[in-house]
């Protein structure tokens, strides 16, 4: 049996994970002070997943660009697929909290959606 | 002269939630004066997530927990002015300020409330040798560069200081395609999140060099290399330790400091250890009816806790200006922070006034494993609870109740320490 | 074809060039860096010494003294922050105090005004911050401060607005000697001149040794120096040295003319015409001597620290006059401290010897006075607010911890000479130059600088040359 041992990302407690693995598979995780412990180490040992943040360009906004996110998490190992889909993308204002700027983003099933409202502006 | 039941200096997320408290509990004029051109504060540039948990129970990015709380304001009906510095205000509580539209505004307040926030520990204030060339930057002002703006300050970056927003920044920077070489801190441990050591520097590589400063920069025009070296007990560095890397950027993440250069002018004391301004339980300061929240009376390391003492400072504004009376200082009882902890917010309780719960707020000096958390009113041992760890870079909190209180009412000093058992 | 050419645009070569302006001259200032005051000019103590240093008879004391009293008037007529704060020098042992006389004595000779040997009593009263071990000290009440980038400014806008041209990032790389003029070889092409003045600070050898046969050596003297926050003000009130002695030259410790507190420098001979790196051996050294002076210095309002070079001649005097073998190429070498302080009787010196070689018409047009930026904090709130109106950017304030506003920002650009960078802006404005050094307002000057200049963000330099700030745009290599 093969022991890992992680520190929870899913709240700021960071609180230290024991996961005891057999084949590669979360038997046992001990540490964690609630669910999200649990199913963040279960996740990561199998397969770990983050939520990407990132901007894309503005054209007609009061802002330059505007932020946005991975609206649910997607493969760690897909981050810069994901931020590279982003590179050429221009949205137009207004663009609202939650508009979706990418359906799909680099085949991951997940969207990327604005997480700040832009209005058109100068 | 414009008059108004509150004003609040500062339309972050403390001036936000502390307005919305006010005028749900009854404050019927509040104006929020804000220097930049949005409210939100700095939650606009932190575009990140993990902002929100406690508040709203799920993860959400700074501009969406920023937004919630804007929209809460719109439909509160609370008036604010954007653009628009705060240049002065009296102990009888006239508040100047200017803007482009109005020129220069005077407001008369019953009640005002602190909410400017911090400012970064500069390179300048960290007396780092060497050259001043560009591509030095606070983490705080290449993270407004990147994310407000989309540029990008550096190719090859080197972090010092692995405060969160250093953390951060290594993720940003090499989510935008730039090559962060390393995370140098020069204390024995970082005071960010752990959690920020895993998702911002394990995730990309970046290796955390604890115990480690910058002791030069090179580069006359642009920053073309930084040495760091190896610190001994005493944070001197260790001659023979030092490394040199090539890099165009050097972010700076080596603390915070709360802005209160209004509140110095006003006559309101400070804390040394804090910079922010000493508060009573109602988070009051030394002059009468003017109340602190957020960063800053002291710096937060999450939004939720800033959130949660500005609607208390805001509540408490609102009943202030209800009550119109001023409070009884004398029968105020110092809270002394000891063996450990370095400061407590507040810094006085009134165990008549005060609530049934009141949370106060510390931070410990150093790495605590195993210890205890104690509260004494004078000799006698009020609350004994067990910590597994304790780290400057994480608040820590107590509950008082009132009831336990009000059974000493001889009192003289309530005193928050950490004890081996 | 120009009559004067003027090689160095620091306080010295601004100074000279105002001086020349007076006259139908045909003058240009060239510049190595991308702006005025770029070198020594920008990194001193910013003081002006009364006069008691510089040994007597030199033309260091003369002109020293001759500055100082210029100075009072010149920054009316030019609009520079000048202040006469007095200055102290305070003797710490018994055994001292002869060096203390002497000091006076030479003052005396060299005609400073108002010099008084003061004991503990006065000096506890005029500084009660001083150090318990003071004996007693000389009080020297003509010390002033200056805004040395104020003043050199306004030395250069001055000139400007009375016809002298500047150009700026050009770097003097040779000469030639035609029958009656100079050829004056730059990185920008060359400059035909009848005249040249060799202002170039820690570079004034390298030009002079160019065309005479007789040598001069400057060795590049670093001086470090921390600054403490406005939050500081008024823990000294005078210029405060330490009585030269055992423990060499000592450190100074002053205000600024704009209420920070000053404390430097060291003195290190280096090698390098560029160095003008900070060391942790220097500030450390600061660190520990500025107490010698003073008790409880509050170090951790330090917001800054930086170096600047002397240019120390070899025979530590200034080297004003016709190069030897070299006619109508004229020196203005050597000048360190109190170069600052003799700057407008450098100015003065140099366009008389060249008045008298060329005797050149007066210039019927020459206007002597020039308005600096205007600072709002220097009026009342009624005369801020009818500003405000008239111009709202004035209303605007972008740099939080100077309280600077968008309006001073856009003269600071639009002005002659304006500025074309964070740091132009800066040595104009102030903004910042505050406790945050511009870690907020920076990307603000730098939307500025953009829209006026019309420049792209990746053009905008912290001090032209290479100095971009940033370099590129977000996933732009991915």
């Amino acid at each position: 049996m093969e022991v890992r041992e992680l520190i929870c990302i899913g709240c700021p407690m960071g609180c230290p994970l024991k996961v005891e693995l057999v084949q590669g598979q979360a038997l046992k995780v001990t540490g964690n002070n609630c669910g999200r412990g649990e199913a963040y180490a279960k996740k990561e040992v199998s397969h770990p997943a983050r939520i990407v943040t990132s901007s894309v360009k503005v054209e007609g906004g009061t802002q330059k660009v505007v932020s946005v996110k991975t609206k649910e998490d997607i493969p760690k190992e897909k981050i810069f697929d994901v931020i590279k889909c982003l590179k050429d993308i221009k949205v137009q204002a207004p663009v609202h909290i939650g508009d979706v700027v990418v359906r799909n983003a680099a085949g991951t099933g997940v969207d990327i959606v604005a997480t700040r409202t832009v209005t058109t502006g100068p | 002269m414009l008059k108004y039941e509150i004003v609040i200096v500062g339309g972050g997320p403390a001036g936000l939630a502390a307005a919305i408290a006010a005028k749900e509990h009854g404050a019927a004029s509040i104006l929020v004066l804000e220097r930049d051109g949005e409210l939100g504060g700095i939650l606009n540039q932190c575009i990140h997530n993990g902002f929100g948990l406690h508040t709203f129970k799920e993860e959400l990015t700074g501009p969406e927990y920023a937004a919630r709380f804007i929209d809460r304001l719109f439909q509160a009906g609370i008036t604010y002015k954007l653009n628009t510095m705060v240049m002065d205000i009296s102990a009888d509580k006239v508040v100047t300020a200017i803007n482009r539209e109005d020129g220069m505004i005077e407001i008369h307040a019953r009640a005002v409330i602190l909410a400017m926030g911090c400012r970064e520990r500069s390179r300048g204030a960290l007396n780092i040798p060497g050259f001043r060339p560009a591509g030095v930057f606070s983490a705080g002002t290449a993270q407004r560069l990147v994310n407000i703006e989309g540029c990008l300050p550096g190719r090859k970056i080197v972090i010092l200081g692995s405060g969160d927003i250093g953390l951060i920044m290594a993720r940003r920077m090499a989510l935008e395609g730039a090559r962060v070489q390393v995370v140098a801190e020069l204390l024995p441990y970082s005071s960010g999140l752990k959690r920020n050591i895993v998702q911002c520097l394990d995730d990309f590589g970046i290796p955390l060099k604890l115990r480690h400063t910058v002791v030069n920069i090179h580069g006359k025009k642009r920053v073309e290399g930084v040495t760091i070296a190896q610190v001994d007990e005493r944070q001197k560095p260790i001659s023979g330790s030092e490394i040199y890397y090539e890099c165009d950027t050097l972010l700076l993440s080596c603390g915070l400091i709360p802005e209160n250069e209004l509140s110095k002018t006003l006559g309101v004391q400070l804390n040394p250890v804090t910079s922010g301004p000493l508060v009573n339980e109602c988070l009051e300061t030394s002059v009468e009816g003017i109340f602190a929240c957020g960063n800053v009376l002291h710096v937060h390391d999450l939004v939720d806790f800033v959130s949660q003492e500005a609607a208390a400072a805001g509540t408490y504004a609102a009943s202030y200006i209800k009550n119109s009376t001023g409070h009884e200082k004398s029968r105020d009882i110092p809270i002394s922070a000891e063996s450990g902890v370095r400061y407590t917010v507040p810094n006085t309780v009134h165990p008549q006034r005060m609530e049934e719960k009141l949370t106060v707020r510390f931070r410990v000096g150093d790495v605590y494993k195993n210890c205890y958390v104690s509260v004494y009113v004078d000799e006698k041992r009020l609350i004994h609870r067990k910590k597994q760890v304790m780290a400057p870079g994480e608040m820590e909190e107590v509950i008082l109740n009132k009831e336990e209180l009000e059974a000493y009412p001889g009192m003289s000093k309530i005193t928050v320490k950490l004890e081996e058992d | 074809m120009y009559d004067v050419v003027i090689i160095g645009a620091g306080v010295s070569g601004c100074a000279v060039a105002r001086e020349l302006a007076r006259y139908q001259l045909n003058i240009c200032v060239a510049e190595k860096e991308e702006d005025v005051c770029c070198g020594t000019s920008k990194a001193n103590s910013a003081i002006v010494h009364a006069g008691f240093d510089a040994e007597s008879g030199s033309l260091m004391a003369r002109l020293n003294v001759e500055g100082n009293e210029m100075m009072e008037g010149l920054s009316r007529e030019l609009d520079f922050p000048f202040r006469r704060n007095g200055s102290l020098v305070i003797c710490l042992r018994e055994e001292e105090k002869p060096e203390l006389e002497t000091l006076y004595q030479r003052g005396l000779k060299n005609g400073v005004k108002g010099l008084r040997i003061i004991g503990r009593e006065e000096l506890n009263t005029l500084e009660p911050n001083s150090s318990d071990e003071a004996i007693g000290a000389l009080y020297a009440p003509t010390g002033g401060i200056v805004c040395p980038f104020a003043m050199n400014f306004a030395f250069a806008e001055n000139a400007a607005e009375n016809g002298v041209k500047f150009q700026f990032d050009t770097k003097v790389t040779g000469f030639q000697r035609t029958d009656n003029d100079w050829i004056i070889q730059t990185n920008q092409g060359e400059l035909k001149s009848r005249y040249v003045v060799n202002a170039a600070g820690v570079y004034a050898d390298k030009i002079h040794n160019m065309v005479s046969p007789k040598k001069l050596h400057i060795t590049p003297r670093r001086g470090e120096y921390c600054l403490l926050d406005r939050s500081a003000e008024g823990f000294v009130k005078h210029t405060i040295f330490q009585l030269p002695g055992k423990f060499g030259k000592g450190v100074l410790i002053t205000p600024t003319i704009h209420g920070n507190t000053l404390i430097g420098p060291t003195a290190e001979d280096i090698g390098d015409r560029e160095g003008t790196n900070t060391t942790r051996a220097g500030l450390e050294e600061l660190m520990s001597r500025a107490g010698n002076t003073v008790k409880g210095i509050p170090l951790r309002e330090i917001i800054t620290s930086f170096a600047g070079l002397r240019a120390h001649e070899d025979g530590h005097e200034f080297c004003i006059g016709e190069a030897e073998g070299a006619p109508g190429f004229i020196d203005c070498a050597g000048i360190e401290s109190p170069g600052l302080t003799a700057a407008p009787a450098i100015g003065k010196l140099v366009a008389e010897i060249i008045r008298k070689l060329e005797h050149p018409l007066e210039n019927p047009d020459f206007t002597g006075t020039r308005k600096g930026i205007l600072d709002p904090k220097t009026l009342s709130k009624e005369q801020h607010a009818a500003l405000i109106q008239e111009h709202p950017a004035y209303g605007n304030i972008v740099c939080r911890c100077e309280m600077i506003t968008e309006g001073e920002i856009l003269d600071a650009v639009h002005r002659p000479l304006g500025a074309k960078s964070l740091d132009g802006v800066k040595r104009r404005t102030r903004a910042g130059m505050g406790r945050c050094q511009g870690g907020f307002c920076s990307p603000k000057v730098m939307e500025i600088l953009a829209e006026e200049r019309k420049l792209e963000y990746s053009e905008i330099t912290k001090s032209g040359g290479k100095s971009q700030i940033i370099v590129g745009t977000n996933k732009d290599r991915l």
